[in-house]
């Protein structure tokens, strides 16, 4: 089996090819790519996304045929992908970073910034938080109910089916902190910076 | 909830660890990489490596042991010192940092910070603030604490937040390295000014002081050297005391 981590030249991904390669070790290949081959004939993708909702599109659409490429691999052959952090907020219909910007639309949803309610909450919202588990599912399996994640983000998704809704975090108020639908996946925290038990996580998406 | 986060932090000189833990079963106690999986092994919430390497031609140490860290341990790690360029910050993030801290680069030209976070995105742009008490103000100082720029810290903290820094690592020049406990009023009034994460730094000698940088200080995270270096109080009993005290952390 491959898993291949989409390289779009959009925010740093040391520590996602890390953590997948130390899950991983020699049994499963980890690819790092943009090749379109090379994603299309790979069993499971791996979407990253640091920065702005508008700059990992942008990057995203630079890549002639990546778009289309991800699109056939999730929604019409209905292969295994995992967004992280922003890969998972773009899968929304749209965003509000910097400006509005389309999304990919897996999802139906939008990203906007978390209520600060007039500076109470310090945005970004960093640091560990504990998940609150909405429903089983696979890429959580072993992972108890209040477990601490790591997050980094100003913004969350609001899927507008709430049945897309794995786990919740609470900070300001409570916000989607993953999600999935078929064979979708998504966390907002970073499983690659979350310890042993964000290495879980990736284990269980590696063993799907 | 969100939790507030404890901070070890490592001066690291030509890629050795200076002032290390002195744990008897330690292979090597110079080695960053193996003192890092300590501190992230007993719970620490993040890493930080101060690369205090005084001559260019040993720089690229730091990427090396950046480099070995980040394939052990799976916390956020962030490493500050010497960083000049949005070269420098590149490296280090392909090396495997999460985070950059910039100290002097910053003062001279906050360009560094509005371009580096529009790049790479706020979450990974520290800026650490070197501030020394004069009278009823702080002034930022720079290159080590060496040179005072006679900056207002708390304007300045106001102006990195506005320049896209997604936190702010404040050390208090007086307390550093006196034990005695952070600039609480220092950390308080910055905490209080912006609308991001403070990491209170400088004076830590006990776990009283950790608590006060929180409750009082206001701040996020508590970052602190010498107490865990030398095995004076672990990671683990640092947190169990916060949390006796009612601080939420991560156990």
């Amino acid at each position: 089996m491959n898993v291949t981590i989409v390289d779009y030249k959009s925010g740093n991904i040391s520590s996602v090819i890390n953590s997948f390669k130390e899950v991983a070790q020699n049994k499963v290949k980890i690819e790092v790519t943009s090749d379109l081959n090379k994603i299309k004939s790979s069993d499971k993708v791996v979407l990253p996304g640091q920065g702005s909702f508008k700059s990992c599109i942008d990057a995203l659409n630079t890549i002639n045929g990546l778009v289309e490429t991800l699109n056939d691999f999730a929604i019409k052959n209905k292969k295994p992908l995992l967004g992280i952090c922003v890969g998972l907020q773009m899968f929304a219909d749209v965003g509000y970073e910097e400006t509005e910007t389309k999304g990919l639309g897996w999802i139906p949803g939008k990203v906007t910034k978390i209520d600060n309610q007039k500076g109470k909450y310090k945005l970004p919202h960093i640091g560990w938080n504990e998940i609150n588990i909405m429903k089983d599912s696979k890429i959580l399996k072993d992972i108890k109910d209040k477990s601490h994640m790591y997050f980094v983000h100003s913004y969350e998704f609001v899927p507008n089916d709430k049945n897309a809704i794995l786990a919740t975090t609470n900070y300001s108020s409570n916000h989607v902190c993953a999600v999935e639908i078929e064979n979708i996946f998504g966390t907002q925290f970073h499983p690659e910076k979350s310890d042993k038990i964000g290495l879980k996580v990736i284990d269980n998406f590696i063993n799907l | 909830m969100l939790k507030n986060r404890i901070i070890p932090c490592l001066d690291v000189k030509n890629g050795r660890v200076v002032k290390g833990i002195n744990f008897v079963d330690l292979k090597d106690a110079g080695d960053p990489v193996e003192q890092a999986k300590i501190y992230s092994d007993g719970g620490a919430d993040e890493i930080c490596f101060l690369d205090i390497t005084a001559s260019n031609e040993n720089r690229d140490t730091i990427y090396e042991v950046v480099e070995k860290t980040s394939k052990k341990c799976f916390v956020p790690l962030t490493v500050g010192g010497g960083i000049r360029s949005i070269e420098d910050i590149n490296k280090l993030l392909n090396c495997g940092a999460d985070k950059v801290s910039i100290n002097t680069a910053a003062v001279q030209n906050s360009k560094v910070v509005i371009d580096s976070s529009k790049k790479f995105g706020s979450q990974c742009i520290v800026v650490a603030i070197d501030a020394k008490q004069n009278g009823k103000n702080w002034e930022i100082f720079t290159h080590g604490g060496r040179n005072n720029t006679s900056i207002d810290a708390i304007e300045y903290a106001k102006k990195m937040e506005e320049c896209g820094a997604g936190e702010l690592l404040v050390t208090s020049m007086d307390r550093d390295g006196t034990q005695v406990g952070y600039d609480i009023e220092l950390m308080s009034k910055i905490s209080s000014k912006v609308n991001i994460p403070v990491i209170a730094s400088g004076g830590v000698g006990n776990l009283d002081h950790l608590v006060e940088g929180i409750k009082l200080g206001k701040a996020s995270a508590v970052l602190a050297a010498s107490i865990f270096h030398y095995g004076k109080y672990s990671i683990k009993e640092a947190k169990e005391y916060l949390d006796s005290k009612g601080i939420p952390v991560r156990i």
